[in-house]
This record gives C-alpha cells, structure tokens and sequence, in this order.
C-alpha cells in the first residue's frame, strides 16, 4: 500500500513539474515582447553567423527551422501546426503554393538592397511569378554530369548518352527524386523537363528501366560524398553540390550536356501563414545586402543571384564556369514548372514503378 | 475500491494508449477506406494489387524471410553453446551481445555502409591482399545483411531464455531411458524451445517486413520494399490515402504473425526474461 502512494506522489509531482515547466515557457514568451520571425529553410542553407547579425541589429528573434525536400517542407506547411513566416523553397514548389493562393506579395519598394539582385535570374523567375511580386532568388544553378576524369573522358559527358553507357556498369549515381531522375532521360528523348504527356513520360520510363541495372545508387545528399571517394564514375547532379565535391577531388569534372538541363531556382516568399510581415521583408532585405550575400555564398557555395557576389568573389571562382554558369549554357536549360496533382501522382507512380523493378 | 485506485494509477497509460496507438490507428482506417475528397471508397485498397505494389510486397516477403532465416540459423547453435556454458559469467557474454543494440541502429548501419563501399575497409584489406574486391553495397545482398546484422538479438535472446530454462534432470531422464543426443534434441530441446524460436522469429520478421531505413541505406535507393512506398507516399507524393491502404495491409500481415505467437506462447515466455 505504502508503495502505492508513493508511486501515486512521484506520478503526480512529475506531470506538475511538467505542466509547471510548459506554463513558464509561455510565460516567458508573454513577458517579452520581442518581435519573433519564425523562418523555414533547407538544411544547411544558410549561415547561422547572419542571424545573429540579424538578431542583434534589428532586435527581431528568429527561430530557424530546417527541411530536407521540398514534398517535405509543403507537407510540413500544410500540416500547419507552425505559422512561418517566411519559406525558402524550389521554384516549381513556390509556383504550386501560389496557385493555391497561399503566398502574400512582397513589398519590395520597401526594400534597402533589391537593386542587388541581378535582372537576368528575376527574369528567369518570371517563369513561376511572372509579375515579379512574390518571390525573392537566394541561390540557383544548373543540374548536370559530375564525373571522374581518370575513368571518363571530357567528350563523353557532352550529352546524356553516356548513361547509358554499358561500360560504365555500377559506375553512375543518378539523382534519387522523381523529377530530376527523369529530366535527363526526357531531355535525351528530346521531349521538354516539364512534359505531361503520358506517352512521352512512359518512354522515359522504359529509358530509366534500361538504365537501372547499371546505377550504382539512386541519391541525394551523399552523391558528393561517393564521388569524392572515386566509388562511382559518373554522377546526376545540382552544379553547387559539384563545385563543393570538385573542391576535395581534383579527378573531379562538371559538365551540362549539350541536350538541355534543368536551371533551378531557390526563392524566398512570405506564406499566408505569416503574422509578421514587416518582420519577414526586414529579413529578405537583409539577405540581399552585399556582407550578408557574400557570407551566405561563403557557406552554401551555390550561384548567387545577388550582384555583389559576382563583383566580391576571387576571380578564379568569378571565371568558374561550374559556380557561375555561362550564359549559353543558361540558355538551354529550363525551369521546372509546377505539375497538377494529377500530373505529380502520375510521375510518383511511374517514379515508384521504376524503383520497385528488379 | 481498491480496484478503482488500480484503474486511476492506469489512467495515465491510458491516456497514452488512445492517444498515441488507438487514435492514430483509427485515422489510418479511415485514410485507407476513403479518397482524396474524404469519401468511402476502396480506390486505394485495391490499389495494392499494381505490380509495384506487388513487387514491393514480395521483396519485402522475400527478404524479411530470409533476414530470418539466417537469424535462426546463426542464433540457434549459438543459443546452445551460450547455455550450456557452465561458468559464473554466463550473463556477461549475453551482456556482450546484447551490447551493440545499445547503439543507434542507423550510425551501426553507415558504418556497415562505410565498411562495404567500393573503396571502403574491407575492399581495401582485399586489395592489399591482392584478392580483388567484392561489391555487395546497394544491393538486396546488403539489405539482408543489414537486417541480420540489426535484428540477431532479437533472435538470440527468446532462444537462449527458453533454453535456459530446461532442467537438466529432464535431459539426465531422457538419457537414464537410453536416448542418444539426436533423440535428446529432437525429443526435449526442440519442443520445449518452440515458443523462443517463435518469438524470435516474429521479433526478427516484423521489424524486417517493415523497414524502410535498412534498405534505404545499404539498398541505395535501388531496393525498394513496403516500407519505402509508404514512405514515399506519405513524404514526396502527398498520397496519403495510398499510404495508409498500404500501411493497413502490411499491418494485416503483423497481425497474422501476432496470432502465430499467441499460439505457440500463450504466457509469454519467450520475452518474458527482457
């Protein structure tokens, strides 16, 4: 009996010291009156030293969260058990949210630094916010060949046919999401990245198929990782992801087949779930200020579209054709338009047939 | 009265029960049987019968099986030989094996992932050896691998608690009535085992027919089962309808299991000593 009521006691001062625990958190928040932003980003995409410049300049608290995918970050959104207040996320995802009317305009007159962003990349956004009035470009780039000089030669890598390649059996890494694995085999067929015709996605499909036996992997985050260990030859790649492998392995060689690629764009945008957006357009016009995009360059290593990067970096990094993509090779790549609800099952479902054969 | 104060001190597990496994079970029902526009419909359960869904099912079966039947066969003798030690630390070398689990299961996998890569440990060790390499990494291989490598505690313990168990006085009567060690085995340590046996292997093959993480590490994307679709449905397609008929069916296949013990373990002796 005695131990009964003991156990009763230990039961009834833990959930008091928990709900007491919760109630000072609340409290606190309450009693200060700090301007908090509440900002969603992908993993390691940007660096911690700007928010607390941010933070200590404007007295504006941010609480930063992560995501891996953008499938991820708009499951994450529409759960909506957080109200953020401002998102950085592909550009097909930004132009699907728009269309569902969950994105608020951006006053960018009120803005200090917009004058850095460089016109020719907010044309290319035009693609997904044609009125240029809701999206801020943080970082783009292409998506092409990282391989491995030693085992494959420069002429190879100029068009996508070489994987599918048979020498290069477990050799080739392809990209482990559904949209970037199949741009490739459409852009070989000739068909555009954004096609929904079903007959053209089949033979793309029918490609993939052929070509499974002779991946090594289907990734995302560690293909850098593999190619800097010389375990793969050939790898399907984002080009910033490339410039941070070529940095460990000087086998290593980027290319963007003569077929076309696709050109992504990373762009901010302030959702409807925003409760502070004074607060959130003061963070965008920070991130276009010249100290601020140099440091986010600095640490992500990905193309800025801001001006002022350009104008900063070394000039061995300006003339890299791998971290500032020529203009030529812009001009045959597309940007990913945002699919149908119909359209995107119909690509998972072909995505997971590809997966699921043997 | 008494009674009642037992029912208040189960209030909290309660809580937890309804909240966290009744609750969520009862919202996955609900997605399996119903559409995108939340009405009733058997669009998604049927969907399973898809060749990808199929493929994924008979993978996940096939691998699930055999993760578990290499567990048994390792865990087994080793059972044997654990319990028949008649030292004083015969708890310890269990401690030994009971070790690794005290890891996270993921950092034990990226080092199975480490250890097989191309250019990883092991090749490089054959390659001083002038021996060539061996390429298993990112292949159902590897995923069986993984599994066995995961799991074989779970394997070895319910086996090695029921072996312990068995009084010697009745294997010394078996051998006073002239039973050699074939009839000892097959007659009295088989039998008075099952239900170890039987819980290890449900303890092995659930996990295996489930998991995804496994095979997404050493499969390289390559090897996709149950789990994986479901994972996918949920995180990169938005199908959530999809990936709760999935679950619903998968959760079919644990209950048959769960059934399976109950019969061979009606008091739960075979998890009884962890």
């Amino acid at each position: 009996m005695k131990k009964r009521i003991i156990s009763v006691m230990l039961i009834a001062a833990m959930t008091f010291s928990l709900f007491s625990a919760c109630g000072k958190q609340e409290n606190e928040n309450a009693s200060s009156s700090r301007e908090t932003i509440t900002v969603l980003n992908y993993g390691k995409y940007l660096d911690e030293d700007a928010l607390r410049t941010f933070e200590e300049e404007t007295g504006i608290t941010v609480k930063y969260e992560e995501y891996e995918s953008p499938e991820e970050m708009y499951t994450k959104y529409k759960s909506g058990s957080i109200d953020y207040d401002v998102i950085c996320t592909s550009e097909y995802m930004i132009e699907r949210l728009i269309q569902e009317n969950e994105v608020n305009e951006i006053n960018f007159s009120a803005f200090q630094n917009y004058d850095n962003v460089d016109p020719t990349i907010i044309d290319f956004c035009g693609s997904f916010d044609p009125e240029h009035k809701y999206t801020l470009p943080y970082f783009y780039g292409t998506v092409g060949i990282l391989y491995n000089k030693t085992m494959v030669d420069e002429s190879e890598v100029q068009s996508w046919d070489v994987l599918w390649d048979k020498k290069y059996k477990n050799e080739i890494i392809q990209e482990n999401s559904v949209r970037d694995a199949f741009m490739p085999a459409l852009s070989k067929l000739g068909y555009s990245i954004n096609t929904t015709d079903p007959s053209e996605l089949r033979e793309a499909l029918d490609l993939l198929i052929e070509q499974k036996p002779l991946v090594y992997a289907y990734m995302v985050d560690e293909t850098g990782d593999e190619m800097i260990a010389g375990n793969a030859a050939l790898a399907v790649l984002y080009s910033g992801e490339a410039a941070y492998a070529m940095d460990f392995n000087d086998d290593l060689a980027y290319s963007v087949p003569k077929e076309g690629s696709n050109i992504w764009i990373d762009a901010w945008f302030i959702p409807k779930s925003c409760t502070n957006q004074s607060g959130a357009q003061k963070f965008l016009d920070f991130l276009c200020r010249d100290d601020i995009a140099m440091l986010n360059f600095d640490y992500v290593y990905y193309t800025s579209p801001m001006l002022s990067v350009l104008q900063d970096q070394d000039e061995d990094v300006r003339n890299d054709e791998v971290i500032n993509p020529s203009k030529e090779t812009l001009e045959r790549c597309e940007v990913y338009k945002a699919l149908s609800e119909k359209d995107s099952t119909y690509y998972s479902n072909l995505w997971q047939e590809l997966k699921s054969t043997q | 009265m008494n009674n009642l104060k037992k029912q208040l001190l189960a209030g909290p597990y309660l809580i937890w029960i309804i909240g966290f496994i009744v609750l969520p079970m009862i919202m996955i029902m609900i997605y399996a049987f119903t559409n995108a526009d939340g009405a009733f419909s058997l669009e998604y359960l049927s969907a399973i019968t898809t060749t990808t869904n199929l493929n994924a099912i008979a993978l996940s079966l096939k691998l699930g099986f055999l993760a578990t039947l290499i567990c048994l066969v390792l865990s087994y003798p080793l059972a044997m030989i654990l319990s028949s030690f008649n030292f004083k630390h015969q708890n310890f070398v269990v401690f030994i094996f009971m070790l690794p689990m005290w890891m996270n299961f993921l950092l034990r996998i990226m080092a199975w992932k480490l250890l097989l890569s191309k250019n990883g440990v092991f090749n490089s060790v054959l390659h001083t050896l002038g021996l060539g390499s061996f390429n298993i990494l990112y292949s159902p291989t590897a995923v069986i691998l993984g599994m066995v490598y995961d799991y074989l505690p779970f394997m070895l313990l319910p086996i090695y608690n029921s072996m312990v168990r068995i009084r010697k006085d009745i294997i010394e009567a078996a051998q006073d009535l002239g039973a050699n060690n074939i009839t000892v085995f097959f007659k009295i340590i088989v039998p008075l085992t099952l239900s170890g046996v039987v819980s290890g292997i449900v303890m092995v093959f659930v996990p295996a027919l489930t998991s995804f993480a496994v095979s997404d590490i050493l499969g390289g994307g390559k090897v996709l089962l149950v789990g994986n679709v479901i994972e996918q449905d949920f995180m990169q397609g938005m199908q959530w309808n999809a990936g709760s008929a999935l679950s619903f069916v998968l959760m079919i296949f644990v209950f048959i299991s769960m059934a399976l013990v109950n019969q061979f373990d009606k008091d739960g002796e075979g998890t009884a000593k962890w």
